[in-house]
């Protein structure tokens, strides 16, 4: 009440304060850098925090972080929560979840196990060739079919999302456990555990650079064709400077990860490992997956249905079969992810996976996945597992108590989402 | 008939004998109504009138239990909102149904995206096409890199009406294209709807607010508990005839000057 009459009075007697015009401006200019790049504001924020990350556990650790070493494989570890939190990020974004998973993860590395232990060498005989493409294809297969059943009964019967891969937590892991009593499964097909990236499971020193190569003519080149484009409609053009500061920090992001990646020489050699095959696996994937997200109808589908399901439905879209294929999707990821954590393991036990429904929620989350749907993007669930497995090795390297590790990695993703949210609101 | 439905021309839709029943309630109980190039038809009455549903069995979102659709002379059957879209009738809802998340030419292509030849999403192709189309329609219109929940209301509307145009649409169907809006968007809007009449598009106008109606209609269809009371020609009745249809149907030669001043109590 005292607000209203006092308004007038103070709004008619003095003019209206003008804000202190320096920090507006200096924020103004920021933005605007920020507008010219096309940058989003988050991921190159996720980065910062990333890059603190490493540097405050390097301090920690005494020097041991930033290491050829350990960043080979931190690149390593986090290859399967990042294959699995690619496709979370289009089930969270149709405004779903899968909490399955990690079951999931211990039934079809279970599946591919078995078959390439006990079933395949009566068939073939052992050690042959065809072995692991038969393991991974059925592995692919299934896995896409298991997504495929409870996307089903989420898009079809209308049960939650949350409710049916709650139920599917339990029963795959049951089934895992039921698959072979209980036993661990082992030793796999010396092919199929280089997909998980053991001692010869690497791409090798000059192959990575090659691969490095390829990706910055491959920055380049979209750059390129982004300007031919924009050019050819008379759309504004982003600045050359622009252009070119993208260009030369994204080639020269590529080629230090090539570098640090190729310092880490194989144990007793000086062979440099570069990239493990998990990794090139993740990098394939994530590719893969943003050219879904952004350049297909089913990826806009996707987003459209998590901005508003009606206006979906109104427009023509086949809503549940999009809802269908995004868990199918999922499915496959983890088949993919199966294959990379039993080829390390070299074995198959019917607790693989655990806990990975929930590192890999928190990795697409922490990328800036909205739980509410129609938010996300595939490199920010990336550098989110990214995030969430350089803090769990790096408190292992500062020698933190597991218990303690779980209440970072929990105070974390909590903090990431408030920032989230915040910054979010303030954009609106 | 009205002075701008030319005699010669057969009607862009005609509606005839339609009735739709819910339970035991005839909530659309034969009505016939038709609607010209380049007419606006307003169709109005009190909440539960049926004007919603007699509409809805055009949109497709309703089937009708007896009736006859007829689109430029042709009978049809519309059993769903693409049947009627292939008949060149777009809905604009209420709710505007955008998805909010993304920008404005996803939006307008949503679900009829143009492609490269490899089969990818073309988005500066139709960038391009929505320029032009706002070009048209709302040169006003700018942001077309941004999602759409930073627009305003009647940029919104901008964006839901160039949806519905932008694929050959004859027939339009709005349900409250200004309800929500401030006064400058309303401008806005009913500027569009101007402009789409020019092109020779006939729009059913479903309203509540009757300056809307008188500003923007060439004819009033007016509904009472499902039935038609009658169609208008809006230069031949003041408002407060047409409001003693919507309330009371009476006809505008019936209505006396008692009546007239019982609206005013």
């Amino acid at each position: 009440m005292s607000d209203v009459s006092a308004a007038p009075t103070a709004g008619a007697a003095t003019p209206v304060p003008v804000p202190p015009p320096e920090p507006t401006r200096r924020r103004r200019s920021t933005t605007g850098v920020m507008r010219s790049m096309e940058l989003d504001p988050r991921l190159f924020g996720m980065l910062v925090a990333l890059a603190i990350i490493w540097v405050g556990f390097n301090i920690g650790s005494g020097g041991t972080f930033l290491t050829a070493r350990n960043l080979w494989n931190l690149s390593v570890q986090t290859a399967p929560v990042g294959i699995m939190a690619t496709g979370m990020v289009l089930v969270i974004v149709s405004r779903n979840i899968d909490l399955s998973v990690g079951s999931m993860l211990a039934v079809l590395g279970m599946a591919m196990a078995i078959l390439q232990v006990e079933w395949i060498p009566s068939w073939l005989g052992l050690d042959h060739p065809l072995t692991w493409v038969i393991a991974l294809g059925a592995g692919v297969v299934l896995g896409a079919a298991i997504g495929a059943f409870q996307g089903a009964i989420v898009a079809y019967a209308a049960v939650p999302a949350f409710i049916v891969t709650l139920g599917g937590l339990l029963i795959w892991r049951g089934v895992a456990w039921a698959m072979a009593s209980g036993r661990t499964i082992a030793p796999l097909d010396p092919t199929f555990r280089t997909i998980g990236g053991g001692a010869d499971g690497t791409i090798g020193g000059p192959a990575t650079w090659v691969l490095a190569v390829l990706a910055c003519v491959g920055v380049v080149a979209l750059l390129v064709a982004s300007r031919r484009r924009r050019r050819k409609y008379e759309f504004a053009l982003r600045p050359l400077w622009a252009d070119v500061v993208i260009g030369v920090v994204g080639t020269g992001a590529i080629l230090g990860a090539a570098w640090v990646l190729n310092s880490y020489p194989k144990p007793g050699t000086d062979e440099a490992q570069g990239l493990a095959y998990p990794v090139v696996i993740m990098i394939a994937v994530g590719l893969f997956m943003t050219f879904l997200a952004n350049r297909t109808r089913f990826g806009r589908y996707v987003f459209a249905i998590g901005g508003n399901p009606e206006a979906a439905e109104l427009g023509g879209i086949k809503t549940r079969w999009t809802l269908v294929k995004t868990f199918m999707l999922i499915g496959v990821l983890v088949a993919i992810a199966a294959a990379v954590t039993t080829g390390r393991l070299n074995a198959a036990t019917s607790g693989l996976g655990q806990l990975n429904e929930l590192y890999v929620i928190a990795a697409a989350v922490i990328g800036g996945t909205s739980l509410s749907g129609g938010i996300g993007t595939i490199p920010g669930a990336l550098v989110g597992a990214l995030v969430a497995q350089s803090l769990q090795s790096g408190m292992v390297l500062m020698g933190v108590d597991a218990p303690l590790q779980d209440i970072v990695v929990g105070v974390v993703l909590v903090v990431a989402v408030a920032l989230d949210t915040v910054y979010r609101r303030r954009v609106k | 008939m009205s002075a701008t439905a030319t005699e010669q021309t057969t009607p862009l839709v005609q509606m005839n004998d339609i009735r739709v029943a819910f339970g035991g309630v005839h909530a659309v109980d034969g009505v016939s109504i038709d609607l010209y190039p380049g007419e606006v038809v307003a169709l109005v009455g009190g909440n539960g009138a049926g004007k919603t549903t007699l509409i809805k069995t055009l949109s497709g979102a309703h089937r009708a239990d007896s009736g006859q659709i007829v689109v430029e002379g042709t009978p049809v059957a519309i059993s769903n909102p693409r049947d009627a879209r292939d008949f060149g009738i777009e809905t604009i809802y209420q709710t505007l149904a955008l998805a909010d998340n993304i920008d404005a030419p996803s939006n307008i292509f949503l679900g009829r995206e143009l492609r490269t030849r490899w089969g990818t999403l073309d988005d500066t192709a139709m960038e391009n096409e929505t320029r032009h189309l706002m070009g048209r329609l709302n040169p006003r219109f700018k942001n077309f890199k941004v999602p759409v929940q930073s627009l305003s209301g009647g940029q919104r509307q901008s964006v839901a009406i160039a949806r519905a145009v932008h694929f050959d649409a004859k027939i339009l169907i709005m349900d409250e294209p200004t309800a929500a809006l401030g006064p400058a968007e309303t401008d806005e809007v009913r500027q569009l709807i101007r402009q789409l009449r020019q092109e020779g598009l006939g729009i059913f106008l479903i309203s509540h607010d009757i300056h809307d109606v008188f500003d923007l209609a060439d004819r009033i269809a007016v509904m009472l508990q499902g039935r038609l009371v009658g169609i208008v020609n809006k230069h031949e009745v003041t408002q407060d005839e047409v409001l003693a249809m919507i309330i009371a149907g009476k006809q505008p030669g019936d209505v006396t000057q008692a009546d007239l001043n019982g609206l005013h109590r």
